[in-house]
């Protein structure tokens, strides 16, 4: 990554900063010059989807802490009144709650994109296990600010979460009310919540930053998995993915749009219109659409204390896909019988969610155990086996060779003359 | 690509998607579904129709308001633009035809006077506590947020399409049936003391007794004044309660959409022309 040009600076004002703070510098080397694959799809565009989002649920987020009271008398009022009194409250608040929906959005593309083009395998696991981490921070950050409006939802998901602990033996409820600062779920509870919604987005920052460190040193991963070899692999970051991820960021912020000014509760639940009330159960407990696969998890598991090892390990074990992936390939184009048992496993999560989502009874919970039992054999059998015995594709030479064969398939493809020789 | 283990994939997401619905064992206690009904205020240009607020409005003043508050609006929030459209002298009448408590005066005593224009809707009862006893037990719900509390079940696999033909009004949909499904239990259906049967109602118990009959309260534009149509009116104001920005919201979306898809299509041109030199090599 040492070949592409260093940064010069041209003004005095320029030379004399480069001198004492080489950030410029930094910049230049890292977003500017930066030598990116020159195969990337959409889906990696994802990450600067990502980095933006961050952004956006800050700002958004700090106006908001502005207007809002973290105190049970008051939390559910202080919110509506941002909705009715604040100038574009209403936009700052659909904005926040749906911008977290889309945060998890593209996590979960991000997610999806690194394990069907392999992007965790060596030389980049420590890249992957602090995306893993960032999404450990991203779902307790999430879980946190769910609370904060003070609805029926709100109060009910704190309890069942906050709960999930007293499965841990002998310590477990002395950790629950060490975690409620009390004997329930009430105003302490909402007060760390709140300091912890505030800051864990930027601890969330520092770990980015690291991700972005670390993507840098290995450099990024492709659909062909294939390392770039010579500079005819790759292109400029700037203009070549810049442009290409504000030009993604503007078609996913039509989407955001749309649920934000069209269908703004859409994601929610209308129980979280109804202030907290401790004396009365909703019908139906459930959580935030993203959560939902690792809920349906817990709760297929009988067994209180290993549905909770379930559910941490659904996420815990991710970070171990370097290892459990034995295979050298990357690119799941290239793994015939990976790639079919990977989107059976992505369409099992997607019925998780579903699952995750209906009352557990009946054929919904056998339904949930059987997609649950997938989960997990498809991560700790299926993958470390499949490396072993699987007969994988033969590998392009280099990227541009790749580009090159699916360039000449494409005009062929498109000439009906040349199609009729085929 | 396998077809082997792709069709096995398909049958396995086919079982599972088919399977679902029908395994929740079906209740005698599933309340029915409430009917669609046409509002000024679905879609991406739908926005409220003022006289329909103001019929929803004297419906909630003469009836609602003797059991249910509204303590998250206040007076001033008649005379907002995209509300009911009554002009601020309007609101400051009807706001003076409220008690409200204030105080404590200069004797510490709490009294009470005539509402002004910044003062919030007062509750019909002191506490929860009065409300209850005053209603055979039940508790009347707050309706400042009602519409957007109250939703029915949509289930797989329409609340999919809800998300592209932006169906939201679920909670307007709930209170009109709410009001409508009123009847005789069926024969077998034992009513707890002091409920009401209703259809739409989860459980068909419902401790509110039937408050409007056709003609009950007067119309003065002309429009029906049957029960189908005080429903259709008083569940359009509680939307207008509990989302009062809905109109601003929706002028706003339209003009970030047309920036949007400029700037993107923008965006898109210039990325073609920055990535054509790389494809041709």
């Amino acid at each position: 990554m040492s070949a592409h040009s260093v940064y010069q600076p041209q003004s005095s004002v320029m030379k004399w900063l480069e001198r004492r703070l080489p950030i410029a510098g930094l910049v230049y080397s890292s977003f500017v010059v930066y030598p990116t694959p020159r195969n990337l799809n959409y889906w990696w565009t994802f990450g600067g989807i990502l980095t933006f989002m961050l952004g956006v649920q800050i700002v958004t987020g700090i106006v908001l802490a502005m207007h809002y009271t973290p105190h049970v008398d008051f939390a559910f009022d202080s919110v509506e009144s941002i909705m009715r009194d604040v100038n574009y409250g209403w936009l700052l608040r659909y904005l926040h709650a749906n911008g977290a929906s889309f945060f998890f959005v593209a996590v979960y593309a991000h997610i999806v994109r690194g394990m069907y083009y392999g992007s965790y395998k060596d030389p980049r696991e420590v890249l992957w296990i602090l995306g893993v981490i960032l999404f450990l921070l991203m779902v307790v950050t999430g879980f946190m600010g769910y609370v904060l409006p003070w609805g029926q939802m709100s109060f009910w998901a704190a309890t069942v979460i906050t709960n999930l602990f007293s499965a841990i033996p002998l310590v477990g409820d002395p950790i629950v009310t060490w975690l409620w600062g009390g004997y329930a779920v009430g105003n302490p509870t909402l007060n760390r919540f709140y300091s912890l919604h505030y800051l864990l987005p930027f601890v969330i920052a520092g770990v980015v930053v690291l991700h972005v460190w670390a993507l840098h040193m290995v450099g990024q991963n492709n659909p062909t998995g294939v390392e770039p070899k010579t500079a005819k692999d790759t292109v400029a970051f700037t203009p070549h993915a810049t442009v290409k991820d504000v030009f993604f960021i503007g078609v996913f912020c039509l989407f955001l749009a749309w649920f934000v000014f069209y269908i703004p509760n859409y994601l929610g639940h209308s129980d979280n219109y109804i202030p907290a009330n401790p004396s009365q159960t909703p019908t139906h407990i459930v959580p935030e659409w993203y959560y939902l696969p690792f809920y349906a998890i817990l709760r297929a598991i009988p067994n209180k204390l290993l549905g909770v090892i379930a559910l941490l390990a659904s996420i815990v074990l991710l970070a171990f896909l370097p290892w459990l992936d034995t295979s050298r390939v990357r690119s799941a184009n290239y793994r015939p019988l990976y790639r079919q048992f990977l989107i059976v496993f992505f369409l099992v999560v997607v019925g998780l969610g579903y699952l995750g989502s209906q009352p557990p009874e009946g054929g919904y919970v056998i339904a949930a155990r059987i997609l649950t039992a997938y989960y997990f054999v498809f991560l700790l059998v299926i993958l470390p086996l499949l490396g072993l015995f699987e007969t994988t594709k033969p590998l392009p030479n280099s990227i541009s060779e790749a580009v090159l064969r699916q360039g000449r398939s494409a005009a062929a493809a498109a000439s009906p003359s040349t199609a009729a020789h085929v | 690509m396998n077809v082997r283990y792709s069709s096995i994939a398909l049958a396995l997401a086919a079982a599972v998607l088919l399977a679902a619905p029908g395994m929740r064992a079906a209740s005698a206690q599933e309340p029915d579904i409430p009917p669609r009904q046409h509002w000024s205020f679905a879609g991406p240009f739908g926005l409220y129709d003022p006289a329909q607020l103001q019929r929803g409005f004297k419906i909630y003043r003469e009836v609602c308001s003797n059991c249910h508050s509204l303590k998250l609006l206040a007076f001033r929030n008649l005379a907002d633009p995209g509300g009911p459209g009554f002009t601020e002298a309007q609101a400051a009448a009807i706001a003076a035809t409220f008690q409200v408590t204030a105080g404590p005066n200069d004797q510490g005593e709490m009294y009470q006077r005539p509402g002004k224009i910044a003062d919030h809707f007062p509750p019909p009862f002191a506490n929860d506590q009065v409300a209850r006893n005053a209603n055979g037990g039940a508790l009347p719900p707050d309706m400042s947020e009602l519409a957007k509390a109250r939703t029915y079940e949509r289930g797989f696999p329409w609340f999919i399409f809800d998300a592209f033909t932006q169906y939201q009004e679920e909670g307007p949909d709930y209170i009109h049936a709410i009001l409508n499904g009123y009847e005789e239990p069926p024969p077998g259906f034992t009513l707890p003391p002091g409920a009401q049967y209703n259809k739409y109602f989860p459980g068909h118990a419902i401790g509110m007794p039937k408050p409007l009959s056709d003609g009950q309260v007067e119309y003065t534009d002309g429009t029906p004044a049957t029960v189908d149509q005080y429903g259709r009116d008083v569940a359009a104001f509680l939307a207008w309660a509990a989302e009062p920005k809905l109109d601003e919201r929706k002028r706003l979306g339209f003009q970030v959409f047309i920036y949007l898809i400029v700037l993107t299509g923008l965006l898109y041109f210039t990325k073609r022309k920055v990535w054509h030199e790389v494809k041709q090599t």
